[in-house]
């Protein structure tokens, strides 16, 4: 790669010719207002917010999408470009309501904060204004197309990240909107649910479909027992929400929060998640006995499964019949424990805090019902709306005193701390198999050859004299291109684990938005998020979900043995092919 | 994939997407393919973008994007008596607009609809290139000149009758 002279504002700097006018600014210390640009997505150029003046040029240029030459002289901030990009950035909020005060994104908006930053002090254009209703029909993602401002990042994150393609922009000119096809519901299209659209919007176009009236209505009613569970990827991220750097773990605070807001019983998923494991690793063997649908794809990610079901329909016989741990634990919880409490299961609402906005769709699935309608999980809130609750009642989270999960659903090992990353649910799941395999103890349970994959891992693993094929995707384009080369037998596997978020469930669509300094999607977030994981991890006494007492009692007083039949009625599920494939 | 099952689209425009499948950037070809599907059914309805979809292998929201940035195509089936006036520059400063609003008020539809009959369908135009005629309207194949706004109940009612 060659390198080139430039000048921006009169600074002199040598740069890789690759680079774009926005990349080379980055590199002296300036960041050029920008809107649609994201630098893990295509170039879009769409606002032209980036715009700078190149001497020899007669238009202002996106410097999003401009690339550097040799001699080129740059001026990011001269009055003219100052003025441009405000009119730009004016000309939006034109278009866009003024419901800042009462927006879900007051506060930790890109557009608010932009035309802050830009000076934008009076909204000087009154014109016509695009007027759209509020599409809530999915029970994970609303879409509200009145604050759109057209950036596509969503409709790139759909189609470049996650392979869906289910946004796209329809009509032109005024009368452009963000949809699915046939300006569709989302509801009746092939939206995993991944809510990785909420995700990397600027504004609030796309939002979760809101939980929190039903919990604290819940809350509220003392026949009521509330009891939450709290997924591992809540713990490594809540903190953000406080003006904690990423990757501050929050177990003990969240559990004091939890009881603080009246919650009755505060559990751990990662009591699920030892417990998927004990099943997905005796299910494990048993396929790797008989050789039959062999390579077995792990299913506790909801968007990854409806993923499958829509893309992927012809294996579904593949796909782990495990419930996820949030739906195994919620399910145990109005069986067992309410059996084991004396508590009418009835009058158990179970609260999920996820990081992902699918859960929501997955507690809603036909599959998930306890009984008359009413489902295991009755609500789900992702670490947003928690954030958000703890904030409203007034809790004074970082400064908290750690408090323990309730006994005896809330004692996990460290295997079930790392599902919330990349690669965590294959290493707590190897930690297991490995030792049922060879029958004796691992001597290193740190499998880091599944450890931060960036996007896809694959590994050969030796136990017991065999070689497991394993590879380990985020990220649905990943998830596609394993499945292909399984497929057409380019390769072949005993068995993968795929997640629907790039970098896992602790970047899943209901995480904090990032903070000051991160950008959305940002790989050091999810990094630092995922090695709080790892922390935790490493400090237990107990790392192999087998080795779990609470586990063990619960088979011995309950389930019998792994894969047993009361075990299958309970903590396993099936999978609905969603024809045509890849269509609605 | 079986898809044939689901698939209702007339066997000549199957056959014509099998051959675009055939070619190099095979999804070059989907404006061509819609305008078969048009030129076929009148429009493109929401199933038949679906197994255009499938059989190009292109994602639905790509189909539709397409169908709803371009003017020409239909979304919605087009009436017996597609009526389009010409909107030109000549055409507009002899008055179409206005003949315009006549067939609108007597139709009781706007720009792009259809009567709930079917019967009639009513769209615009530029330039038709007749512009000695001015304003022009053009029913189906046949072109009518000279067309003032109290000409068009008569019009109407002629092409009525014929139905009856």
């Amino acid at each position: 790669m060659k390198n080139i002279h430039i000048q921006i504002n009169g600074t002199d700097l040598e740069v890789p010719e690759t680079m774009t006018i926005l990349e080379a600014a980055e590199t002296i210390g300036i960041k050029i207002p920008r809107l649609c640009y994201h630098p893990d997505l295509s170039i879009e150029g769409a606002c032209r917010v980036c715009i700078v003046e190149v001497e020899g040029m007669k238009n202002y240029v996106p410097s999003c999408a401009t690339s550097v030459w040799e001699g080129m002289k740059v001026r990011t901030n001269s009055p003219e470009i100052r003025q441009a990009r405000r009119d730009l950035v004016e000309l939006i909020l034109d278009n866009h309501p003024k419901e800042c005060q009462t927006c879900e994104r007051d506060g930790n908006c890109e557009l608010q904060n932009l035309a802050y930053t830009l000076g934008v002090r009076h909204r000087l254009f009154e014109g016509k204004r695009k007027q759209y209703p509020l599409e809530a029909s999915s029970p994970s993602v609303i879409r509200d197309a009145e604050k759109c401002i057209l950036c596509r990042r969503c409709v790139r994150v759909c189609s470049e990240i996650q392979g869906i393609h289910n946004l796209t922009q329809l009509n032109r000119g005024f009368d452009t909107v963000v949809a699915p096809a046939h300006e569709g519901p989302m509801n009746d299209s092939v939206c995993i649910a991944c809510g990785q659209c909420i995700n990397v919007c600027p504004v609030a176009a796309f939002l979760e479909q809101p939980s929190t009236e039903q919990v604290w209505n819940a809350l509220a009613d003392p026949d009521t027992m509330v009891i939450a569970q709290i997924a591992p990827s809540i713990r490594a991220a809540i903190g953000e929400g406080f003006g904690l750097p990423p990757g501050t773990p929050m177990t003990g605070q969240t559990v004091t929060a939890l009881r603080r807001l009246g919650f009755d019983a505060v559990f751990d998923t990662n009591f699920g998640a030892d417990l998927t494991i004990m099943e997905e690793a005796y299910e494990f063997a048993k396929r790797l006995e008989s050789g039959v649908n062999l390579p077995l794809l792990t299913s506790c990610s909801p968007g990854w499964i409806k993923f499958m079901e829509h893309f992927y329909p012809e294996m579904i016989d593949n796909a782990s019949s495990c419930k996820s741990p949030m739906s195994m634990l919620s399910t145990l919880l109005k069986t067992y424990y309410a059996e084991k409490e004396s508590i009418d299961p009835d009058k158990i609402f179970v609260v999920g805090v996820m990081p992902c906005v699918a859960k929501k769709f997955e507690a809603e699935r036909p599959e998930h019902l306890f009984r008359n309608g009413i489902p295991y999980t009755d609500a789900v809130i992702t670490t947003r709306e928690l954030i958000w609750m703890i904030k409203a009642y007034g809790i004074d989270f970082t400064s908290l005193p750690q408090e323990d999960f309730d006994q005896p659903l809330g004692f996990s090992t460290g295997a079930a701390d790392i599902f919330g990353t990349t690669g965590g649910v294959m290493e707590a799941a190897l930690r297991t198999a490995a030792e049922q395999l060879t029958g004796k103890p691992l001597e290193d349970l740190n499998f880091t050859q599944v450890r931060e994959a960036e996007g896809l891992k694959e590994a050969s693993i030796q136990i017991a004299g065999k070689t497991l094929n394993v590879a380990v995707a985020n990220g649905l384009n990943n998830a596609k291109t394993i499945l292909e080369k399984v497929k057409t037998g380019e390769k072949q596997f005993h068995i993968i684990e795929l997640m629907a978020c790039p970098g896992g469930c602790i970047a899943g669509g209901g995480q904090p938005y990032p903070p000051r300094g991160y950008y959305v999607l940002d790989k050091e977030v999810a990094r630092m998020r995922a090695s709080a994981l790892y922390s935790i991890d490493e400090k237990k006494a107990v790392r192999k979900s087998h080795d779990n007492p609470f586990i063990k009692k619960l088979y011995e007083e309950f389930l019998g043995r792994p894969g047993s039949t009361k075990a299958h009625s309970l903590l396993h599920t099936t999978y609905t092919p969603r024809e045509p494939r890849g269509i609605k | 994939m079986d898809t044939t099952k689901t698939i209702s689209l007339d066997k000549d425009i199957c056959r014509f997407i099998d051959e675009c499948m055939e070619k190099n950037h095979s999804e070059s070809y989907l404006i061509a393919v819609l305008h078969k599907v048009q030129g076929r059914y009148g429009y493109l309805s929401e199933q038949h973008m679906d197994e255009v979809a499938q059989l190009m292998q292109i994602p639905t929201s790509t189909v539709s994007g397409v169908a709803t940035f371009y003017h020409f195509f239909r979304l919605r089936p087009r009436g017996k008596y597609s009526i389009c006036v010409c909107l030109g520059t000549a055409c507009f400063v002899k008055g179409a607009d206005k003949v315009l609003e006549a067939f609108k008020k007597e139709l009781g539809i706007e720009m792009g609809e259809t009567t709930s009959d079917r019967l009639f369908s009513l769209e615009n135009s530029r330039c038709l290139g007749v512009c000695a005629m001015a304003p022009v309207v053009t029913i189906n194949d046949k072109v009518y000149s000279n067309v003032s706004p109290k000409q068009v109940p008569e019009l109407l009612n002629k092409l009525t009758l014929e139905e009856e």
